[in-house]
């Protein structure tokens, strides 16, 4: 079974992140960049795969040069190659134009999955997935906390709030996966040393035969106007304890979808 | 307070955002309640050793990282960060291996030395006897051989890992001759007669188990000897060259873990209507504790380079021991300064810091033993020398 895995390179989630306030876009040079904390699920779900399955995993990215580090993470996890898609011209580019970038990286591959994560931690449209399967005429299973692999059937349980429900589909297909799918493995060291000699192949929009004019911030469906600074944090709840202090607190935290 | 560092490969800045994401993920979350309860994490070494940690500085071909030390003594800084007793743990392993590693036959290091790196196994060396420290010529611990093997008598105090390893590097006596009398074995952990006294009730780096080594007549087969008969104590003593390094890393990684601790909280704590930081008397101590931190790990990298280049590195590892394990006790209590009353209770790190620092100026040759290494060198006379990087 082939795999590929779709991966983004995004400013760390856990550190005070920027737009860029020229172009308002994500301010990527400046920042402390990590591969999406949710494709790493989408990377061991695809190894996981691939050890039962055989086959091979291929990661693909699109992101300026500096997204090789996403890549390196990739390959030293296990995956077997990587194809980065570089171009000034996709600066800016929205959702719907990055779609139409993969979708035309994703035909030069042969694959019989495709896995991404639920979302990115800088963009969070949380729609890649089901637009690559519109254009590339393939079944999505979203929201995936278990994927089954029989032959060429592949089965999903989609991790809903109170449960899940029961995907099926045939290969080729797009899975997205969930943080409860699985719990990402460690680079080992030797991993690092063998992710130096995989191969990684940068290709342009020429090379994927996309016109340059199509996508980037000029002809993006969705632009960033203008943007603000988060307010300070407010007031938090205070609940005081009239003898019902547990039960209210249940409520609270079940209101916020805690337990 | 991220570090600066200078590494000479992507790999090697590869492997140290794997340490960091280790000591995140791994230790930090165990640390505090471990050394609280005094439980030695196995499963933390099993973790490193998956990751490929624990021989990093050891030939690929046997099962190594093949890292120069200048990588390996950043990894273990990173991980002593978060948890010290885990810093001197990855060191004692490594030293336990250097003795097979430099001294061993190519049969032997092909034998035993990928499983003692592979990382499912630990190790522990055994010198120090109970009247033998600073002196480890003045031990008794007896090898006596009996046909195509040797039985070893006697006691050796305060090891590392007593009790927990899987192999045990032995420094014994064969002779009776003060220096050239003494022999190294590698003793596998299952050896019949030999067994671990209850851990030692220390006052900090409680997550380290130590604990004194009974032999009772144990067996050895002769060709677990790692040298010559009579060469144990030269191989002993080179070890410690390198492990002292590891020691100065670890020093440096606890200096740089509490200087953090401390810069963190003196942002946020306020007097007299301002963060504390804004007081110059407080900030001058945060800036000497940078100072000495910054300093302690360009000495310890320095010799590890000498190392790394072949040339001789005993003085400056002996240095980089002093300067960066003083600076770890200077900057822990300054820490707990910092930090008030609040630093002196059990409720925050910063004492533990401090209680972890001192037994850095003693094991792996007390402060004053390098102090002898470095006066003695200073009385012999060094030759000046200008190497150049290849
Ligand atoms: C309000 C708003 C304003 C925006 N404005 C701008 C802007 O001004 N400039 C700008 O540059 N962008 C902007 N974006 C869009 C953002 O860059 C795109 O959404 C992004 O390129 C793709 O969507 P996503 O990362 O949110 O995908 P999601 O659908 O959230 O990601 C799901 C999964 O798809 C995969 N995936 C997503 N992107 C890639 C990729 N590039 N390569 C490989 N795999 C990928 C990953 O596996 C990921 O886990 C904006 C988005 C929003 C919501
Ligand atoms: C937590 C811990 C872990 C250890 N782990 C190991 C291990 O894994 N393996 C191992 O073999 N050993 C280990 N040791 C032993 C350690 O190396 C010794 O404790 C150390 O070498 C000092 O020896 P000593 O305790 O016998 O002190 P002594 O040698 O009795 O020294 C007492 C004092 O006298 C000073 N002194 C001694 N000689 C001189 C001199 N010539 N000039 C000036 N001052 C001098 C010393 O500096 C010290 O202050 C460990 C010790 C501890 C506490």
């Amino acid at each position: 079974m082939n795999i590929v895995v779709l991966v983004k390179q995004v400013p760390d989630s856990g550190t005070e992140r920027q737009l860029d306030s020229s172009d308002n876009t994500v301010a990527r040079a400046s920042a402390d960049n990590v591969i999406n904390e949710m494709d790493e699920y989408a990377i061991e779900e695809a190894l996981t795969v691939k050890e039962s399955q055989g086959g091979e995993v291929t990661v693909l990215t699109v992101g300026p040069d500096g997204a090789t580090d996403a890549i390196r993470k990739a390959l030293s996890m296990g995956a077997d190659k990587a194809v980065h898609v570089s171009d000034e011209a996709i600066h800016g580019s929205c959702a719907v134009q990055t779609s139409a970038v993969i979708a035309a990286a994703l035909s030069q591959l042969e694959y019989d999955l495709v896995i991404c994560g639920a979302e990115s931690t800088d963009g969070r449209v949380s729609v890649m997935p089901a637009l690559l399967s519109e254009r590339l005429g393939i079944p999505h299973l979203s929201g995936a906390r278990k994927l089954t692999v029989d032959g060429s059937t592949l089965k999903v349980e989609r991790q809903t709030d109170g449960g899940f429900w029961a995907l099926e589909a045939q290969t080729p297909a797009i899975v997205s996966t969930w943080d409860t799918i699985n719990e990402p493995r460690y680079p080992s060291f030797k991993g690092i040393m063998a992710a130096k000699k995989k191969p990684v192949e940068t290709k342009s929009l020429a090379d994927l035969g996309v016109d340059a004019g199509t996508v980037g911030l000029a002809t993006a469906t969705s632009q960033v106007l203008d943007f603000a600074g988060r307010p300070p944090k407010g007031e938090g709840v205070k609940v005081t304890d009239e003898g019902d202090g547990a039960e209210k607190l249940v409520g609270f935290l079940a209101s916020q979808k805690l337990v | 307070m991220p570090v600066q560092r200078l590494v000479p490969t992507q790999e090697a800045a590869d492997l140290l955002e794997l340490t960091r994401e280790l000591a995140r993920e791994e230790l930090a979350p165990r640390v505090a309640q471990a050394e609280a309860e005094e439980q030695f994490p196995r499963e933390v070494f099993r973790t490193l050793g998956k990751a490929g940690l624990l021989g990093l500085p050891y030939a690929e071909e046997l099962g190594g990282g093949g890292q120069p030390y200048e990588v390996y003594l950043q990894v273990l800084e990173e991980i002593a960060a978060v948890w010290a007793s885990v810093g001197v743990g990855v060191s004692v392993h490594g030293l336990s291996c250097f003795g097979l590693a430099t001294a061993g036959t190519r049969e032997q290091q092909e034998r035993w030395l990928p499983e003692m790196l592979g990382g499912e196994l630990l190790g522990a060396y055994c010198l120090s006897e109970p009247h033998a420290g600073s002196d480890p010529a003045a031990m008794r611990t007896k090898a006596v051989r009996d046909g195509d093997a040797y039985v070893i008598t006697g006691e050796k105090a305060w090891t590392t890992h007593g009790g927990q390893a899987d192999f045990y590097k032995v420094m014994v006596r064969t002779s009776e001759h003060r220096s050239r009398g003494i022999s190294c074995f590698l003793v596998p952990g299952d050896a019949a007669g030999l067994s671990a006294d209850p851990a030692e009730r220390k006052m900090g780096l409680t997550g380290s188990t130590t604990a004194l080594m009974r032999f009772e007549g144990v067996r050895v087969d002769a060709d677990r000897r790692l040298g010559a008969e009579g060469e144990g104590l030269p191989i002993a003593l080179s070890g410690l060259d390198a492990g002292r390094l590891g020691i100065a890393a670890v020093a440096v990684g606890l200096a740089q873990g509490a200087l953090d601790d401390a810069l963190a909280y003196a942002k946020e704590r306020e007097t007299f209507g301002v963060p504390i930081i804004d007081h110059q008397g407080l900030a001058f101590l945060l800036a000497d504790m940078a100072a000495g931190t910054e300093t302690a790990r360009a000495m310890t990298l320095h010799a590890a380079r000498l190392k790394d280049a072949g040339l001789p590195y005993s003085r400056q590892a002996s240095i980089a021991k002093l300067v960066a394990t003083d600076n770890a006790m200077k900057v822990t209590t300054d820490a707990v300064q910092v930090l008030g009353g609040y630093g002196y209770t059990r409720d925050f790190p910063v004492e533990r810091y401090m209680r972890e620092a001192k037994v850095m100026q003693i094991f792996e040759g007390t402060n004053q033993i390098q102090r002898l290494v470095v006066s003695r060198a200073l009385a012999k006379g060094v030759p000046a020398q200008t190497a150049v990087l290849a």
